[in-house]
């Protein structure tokens, strides 16, 4: 039978897969020369996620993270320059150099954020998602958190409220089965966390996050349920990640063979023998792409390498808007690119709010039937 | 001009807000059918809708962090807390997200939201419901911090607060709401960090804000009357401080005490003091004075809850230490 599935979407998926595992290979091997500091957590292992959920949705959908947050906005289409410039704390950063490792920003490719607080930024999805609908807007927030992160307050306080109120956001829960050290079955009552979604009467689903195309699939479904106004999805991608839980830890709390046998299921050769028995592609192409890639990584080390220290100056900014101050566009400050598509929000006379969170009728029918007057 | 409670006057700068700009919505538990624990929105639902007053569930962590994640792409929520000591459940979204976006972008995004809710202790609630956190929000940079004592005050900072293009919290006094003042119709508008002289005085400064301005009122009355000069300056603004003003009036008396209805340690009072030390040693005739609350946790016994608080007494007592009066 023939793949359902274009060349062309396999090619892009194994692309972004191979960028995103060179890339954080090359920042792994940076941190040891001393270039990155701080915490660096990769994504080794999980790229299958990243990859089938960006080729699902729309590059205007909105999307977050943790910050575990490298890979995905190289999946958005961010720099891989200036991510890395960003990792090494120069100027040619995302955010100048200010935010480090956990907190790559990139708007103009509506990615709002990495966070270095477990869980935090399942709250901030539900107020993108609640403006998207405040503003008749269809597009969704997708928002990535560990497996546990689930154990939060903030995730079930929010599942609740987005239920409630059809928030067109989808949590996917990256659950690579460890939250640092601590395996999530030791401390978590209901270790398959898609099931909690049960409790609050939200959709949802595990996938197999090291099969890029199972997860695009999921996706594609997923976000086309959220954007005809049905809410949200918790979707639960099982995933390892092959690396530590940040560069300092030698991960000594699982075994030798329980990471071998993972590794049998990387999602990036799993993809290329997929499309080469498919006759989708050559192994030449392949080749090709991963060539490319590799320059591409290189590059974006030459750049972060050469791209200079902040200037003292730069502590006094980016703290409070002053009154007129315009916001920095990264790719036009750096590479000087013109950035055309940064978000613009309708002005409050243009906007009007005609969605009901709790329409009138019901909650007038509800007073009569408890007897009460409005 | 209309004579308005302090709750009439925030409800009113609400109401304009919202009219002038379909970005501004209020959230919060109790905000919608209920009409506000403290009924600052009343009649704020029939109005807007329940798109823009939004009855939260009690989570406030979590309807917290869905503002801050609505204001990151432009709307421009305010969230009511039902007072601020049960803010401290929503502690990591304020401070840890809203106060530090613009700085972890690298100056992509702002965060134009404004947390308010009623503060300030008193009404015999016991320890959990009666403390006055401002100096908990004034330590973050990020965040701006206003804390208005009359219905004037009140309305025209929550306008700037809801214009603002940065977080701003809001701290209301729970035992003003009541309180009636002449309000200004319309587009009034107090500036965020601009502090304001409320009595003239040639003798000696009393520097405060919110509900402690009512207490320093009566002392200075009292004083007065000894012949005492007093003048007040109410900050309205704990962050930024209107350095300009402290300094003002500290060389036009020579003396000053800072009343402040929190805890002494590390308390927004201190900052004013290192303010006038630091910066206008020279024009000092005495060492500053503070009145702050006890350094203890709120009772709920009468009279215990009265000892805790600054009073008029306690300032005047104040007064004529930095004037080296009888009985200091
Ligand atoms: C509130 C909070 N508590 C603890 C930490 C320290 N910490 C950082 S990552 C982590 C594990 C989180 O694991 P998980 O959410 O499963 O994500 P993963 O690292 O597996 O991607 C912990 C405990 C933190 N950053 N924030």
């Amino acid at each position: 039978m023939a793949s359902k599935y274009s060349k062309d979407l396999l090619l892009t998926m194994y692309r972004k897969m191979y960028l995103m595992r060179r890339f954080e290979e090359r920042a792994g091997q940076q941190y040891g020369l001393g270039k990155i500091a701080g915490f660096c957590h990769l994504y080794i292992g999980q790229e299958a996620v990243a990859a089938g959920v960006e080729e699902a949705i729309r590059p205007d959908d909105y999307m977050l993270s943790g910050y575990r947050d490298h890979a995905q906005p190289l999946a958005r289409g961010s720099d891989a320059g200036m991510v890395m410039a960003e990792l090494f704390g120069r100027t040619g950063g995302y955010s100048k150099g200010k935010g480090g490792s956990m907190h790559i920003f990139d708007i103009e490719h509506h990615f709002y954020g990495g966070y270095g607080i477990v869980g935090a930024q399942i709250g901030l999805a539900a107020g993108m998602a609640f403006a998207s609908r405040y503003r008749n807007e269809d597009r969704i927030t997708v928002c990535y958190f560990g497996d546990a992160a689930a154990n939060q307050g903030i995730f079930h306080e929010t599942l609740n409220m987005a239920v409630k109120w059809k928030l067109p956001v989808l949590y996917i829960c990256e659950n690579n089965r460890y939250g640092m050290g601590t395996a999530i079955a030791r401390v978590a009552a209901v270790p398959e966390i898609h099931k909690r979604g049960e409790a609050y009467g939200m959709r949802h689903e595990a996938v197999d996050g090291m099969d890029v195309l199972k997860m695009y699939e999921a996706v594609k479904d997923a976000a086309a349920y959220i954007r005809a106004g049905n809410g949200p999805v918790l979707m639960e991608a099982n995933t390892y990640r092959f690396r530590g839980h940040s560069m300092a830890d030698p991960a000594t709390y699982r075994t030798k063979q329980e990471v071998e046998d993972e590794r049998k299921n990387d999602p990036i050769p799993r993809l290329k023998d997929y499309a080469i028995a498919q006759k989708l592609a050559k192994a030449e192409e392949f080749d090709a792409i991963e060539e490319e890639v590799k320059q591409q990584v290189d590059a974006a080390v030459k750049f972060a390498d050469e791209s200079p220290e902040p200037s003292l100056d730069e502590l006094w900014k980016d703290t409070i808007v002053e009154e007129g101050e315009e916001d920095v566009r990264p790719r036009e400050r750096v590479l000087g690119v013109k950035v055309t598509n940064w978000p613009k929000y309708p002005s409050g006379q243009e906007l009007k709010v005609t969605w009901d969170l709790e329409p009138r009728e019901q909650a007038e029918k509800a007073d009569k039937a408890a007897g009460l007057k409005r | 001009m209309a004579e308005l409670m302090y709750r009439e006057a925030l409800n009113q700068a609400l109401a304009e807000e919202m009219e002038r700009d379909a970005n501004v919505f209020l959230i919060g538990e109790e905000v919608g059918r209920y009409q506000g624990a403290f009924k600052v929105s009343q009649g704020l639902l029939d109005r807007f809708g329940s798109a823009r007053i939004i009855d939260a569930p009690i989570s406030e962590l979590g309807f917290t962090g869905l503002g801050v994640g609505a204001a990151m792409v432009g709307l421009r929520p305010v969230v009511e807390m039902m007072t601020w000591n049960f803010a401290i459940l929503a502690m990591d979204q304020i401070v840890n997200n809203a106060a530090k976006l613009r700085h972890m972008s690298g100056g992509q995004l702002r965060c134009p939201i404004v947390f308010r809710g009623p503060g300030g202790a008193g009404g015999r609630l016991s320890s959990q419901h009666s403390q006055a956190l401002e100096s908990t929000y004034a330590h973050f940079p990020g965040l701006k911090v206003v804390a208005p004592a009359t219905p004037a005050d009140a309305k025209g900072l929550l306008k700037s607060a809801i214009r603002d293009e940065n977080p701003v919290i809001m701290i209301e006094g729970e035992r003003l709401y009541a309180l009636k003042g002449e309000v200004p119709e319309g587009e009034h508008i107090v500036p965020i960090g601009k502090a304001d002289v409320k009595r003239e005085g040639k003798d000696v400064s009393l520097i405060t804000w919110s509900r402690m301005y009512y207490f320093c009122e009566e002392a200075a009355k009292q004083l007065e009357a000894e012949g005492i000069s007093v003048e007040i300056l109410d900050l309205r603004t704990l962050r930024p401080l209107d350095e300009e003003a402290i300094l003002a009036t500290v060389r036009k008396t020579n003396r000053a005490v800072v009343v402040e209805e929190g805890w002494p340690l590390a308390g927004v009072g201190a900052q004013v003091v290192d303010i006038i030390q630091s910066k206008g040693f020279d024009d000092l005739d005495a060492p500053v004075v503070r009145v702050t609350g006890l350094d203890v946790n709120m009772s709920y016994a009468a009279n215990l809850e009265n000892a805790i608080q600054p009073d008029a007494p306690k300032i005047v007592a104040a007064v004529k230490k930095v004037l080296y009066r009888e009985g200091a």
